[in-house]
């Protein structure tokens, strides 16, 4: 034992260790061991469930859904169905949705970008005093609630809403925005142009102001300047700004239910749908594992290739 | 540098369109009329009657100890696996550890959501537990998706640590537990402050997994905001809103002053 007389024995990390080594288990397994456990179990095992839920079909009972594995007179049986894939790509609805989910948090992502970057670029070039006051300014939202935020949208769309309010006064109709596809890319814009503006921050912050003192100093003019210096420079802020608004937002709910109309198709919805509505759990696990393949799988890829891309540059 | 009107006019409009549904939420959860958009004088009595519904309050307690329960298991969990991943280079297995924390930050929420209950109900038939859905199946849910925000925040604190005061307890005979109890958690102690919020309110902030795999009784307080704002405007959603956004700019507005006084403390001693 290495409890030599300077290690007062009754410290707790003393009792930690000898408990630990009773069971034969060192520091270091267990720390990777209990992460790794509970990853695989709760992370990795469901996605294989949810697998294999989406080979079986949908049935009135306890699960609802019919099992993989029957034994008949001793012989194991499994039965994959492969109906609710050929169901996603025959019926229209479910390729519309996906390719409508990505169409909006496309366009939603550079509407973010358009209005997150002069945002990001005035702070970084505000007076020192300033910028970490405009700083909170951007993340206190972020720590209220989202729901809540998207709620606050809805109180200034709808009919007599603050807005066609405000127009009343004017004179002006009442404009039609509440359950409508652009009222879904103002909440897309609305809740995650934090998540835009912060890592753009970060990066402009960092620009050398003597690169665009140079550029002015060699005649360009200031948006020449902007475009051959400070946006290129500043192209890691805007990818990582983007990616933080694209991902959500391609598997967003809350926004398209409670902003959009009923032909807002967006694919977080449909999945919700076929589960809490059709309760048809075959197919929204279905739904999910296309989801994943058609767009997790490439994010994941995409976000490996930008880190392979960062770490050259380095 | 260009001093244009440019910037500063867009940097206001900007924040014009953050903060002016925040603050008309606000205003109007002061109004006496039930139609939260026509003003009709000042009341408080939207607050008497949120602080009266014993359903929200109920929900809100609850959803207060899932973020508590959740936030603590994702804060041990995560702080192990960040300790793994930055501490020991080598094991079998490291990438798809690596892989697999980071992998719930893309994942859409209605996906984890279905998967964990459809673990859920696969084991409930296989062993037996757990036995129905609710508080328990709701905390294990956040502790799993919270667990790789933390991984990230305490990584990334870890990786900029100066490892010569760990090596120095080590020569002076401290065991490896020892050292990371008495040297390692103390500095990246702001780390795990940080991770811990970041997990209390990103599990507070929860709705779709929660819907998921919650049971009949144990509705979060998202859920019920979210069944009782489908049905239209609710005045009392208005003061909850309220409430959470003074709690929120309160704790912020501290803790960028504490912020600022160690800033100034530092830059004093450094003289």
């Amino acid at each position: 034992m290495s409890d030599s007389p300077r290690l007062p024995p009754r410290r707790p990390w003393t009792m930690l260790e000898r408990s630990l080594a009773a069971f034969g288990l060192s520091g270091r397994a267990l720390v990777i061991a209990a992460p790794a456990l509970w990853l695989t179990v709760f992370f990795l095992v469901p996605l294989f469930v949810v697998f294999g839920i989406s080979l079986a079909v949908k049935q009135f009972g306890r699960p609802p859904y019919s099992p993989l594995l029957t034994t008949d007179e001793g012989t194991v049986q499994l039965t994959l169905h492969l109906s609710n894939y050929l169901r996603l790509l025959t019926d229209g609805l479910y390729v519309a949705a996906y390719l409508s989910s990505i169409r909006i948090a496309l366009i939603s992502t550079l509407i973010t970008l358009l209005i997150g970057y002069p945002m990001a670029y005035a702070i970084a070039r505000a007076p020192e005093r300033w910028r970490n006051i405009l700083l909170m300014l951007v993340i206190l939202p972020f720590w209220t609630s989202f729901l809540l935020r998207v709620y606050a949208l809805t109180g200034f769309m709808r009919g007599n809403g603050v807005i066609n309010q405000v127009l009343g006064v004017f004179g002006i109709e009442p404009l039609v925005m509440m359950q409508t596809d652009f009222a879904v890319y103002v909440g897309i814009v609305y809740t995650y142009l934090p998540f835009m503006i912060l890592p753009l921050y970060t990066n402009l912050v960092k620009l050398d102001g003597a690169l665009l003192e140079a550029s002015a100093d060699l005649g360009s003019r200031p948006w020449q300047t902007f475009l051959s210096v400070t946006l290129p420079l500043s192209l890691p802020g805007i990818i990582a700004g983007s990616m933080l608004v694209f991902i959500p937002a391609i598997g967003e709910f809350v926004i398209p239910s409670l902003l959009g109309g009923p032909e807002t198709l967006m694919i977080g919805r449909v999945l919700w749908d076929e589960f809490f509505q059709a309760a048809n759990w075959p197919r929204a696990a279905a739904v999910a594992i296309a989801m994943l393949v058609v767009v997790v799988i490439p994010i994941l890829l995409l976000q490996k290739a930008q880190d392979a891309i960062v770490e050259k540059g380095r | 540098m260009r001093r244009g009107w440019f910037l500063p006019i867009t940097a206001t409009l900007g924040f014009a369109f953050l903060y002016l549904p925040i603050m008309s939420l606000v205003i109007f959860s002061f109004n006496e009329n039930r139609l939260v958009t026509v003003w009709s004088g000042f009341s408080t009595k939207w607050y008497g009657e949120l602080f009266a519904d014993p359903q929200m309050l109920g929900a809100a307690w609850r959803s207060l100890q899932v973020a508590f329960f959740s936030a603590s298991f994702a804060l041990v969990l995560g702080t192990l696996c960040a300790v793994a991943l930055v501490r020991f280079k080598r094991f079998r297995g490291r990438t798809v550890l690596a892989g697999t924390v980071s992998a719930p930050l893309v994942m859409p929420d209605v996906i984890t959501g279905l998967a964990l209950l459809l673990l859920f109900v696969a084991m409930e038939s296989l062993i037996g537990w757990p036995a129905g859905r609710g508080i328990v199946t709701i905390i294990i849910a956040h502790s799993t998706f919270c667990m790789a925000y933390v991984t990230v925040v305490v990584q990334s604190r870890l990786s900029d640590l100066d490892l010569s005061l760990e090596e120095a307890a080590m020569d002076l005979g401290a065991t490896p537990v020892r050292v990371f109890f008495d040297i390692t958690l103390p500095i990246i102690a702001p780390a795990l402050v940080s991770g811990w919020l970041l997990a209390f309110t990103l599990s507070l902030d929860d709705l779709v997994i929660a819907s998921f795999v919650s049971g009949p009784g144990s509705s979060t307080l998202p859920m019920v905001i979210f069944s009782k704002v489908r049905l239209g405007v609710s005045p009392d959603v208005n003061a909850l809103a309220t409430i959470i956004i003074g709690v929120v700019a309160l704790g912020v507005v501290a803790a960028m002053l504490i912020g600022f006084s160690q800033q100034n403390r530092t830059r004093a001693r450094r003289g």
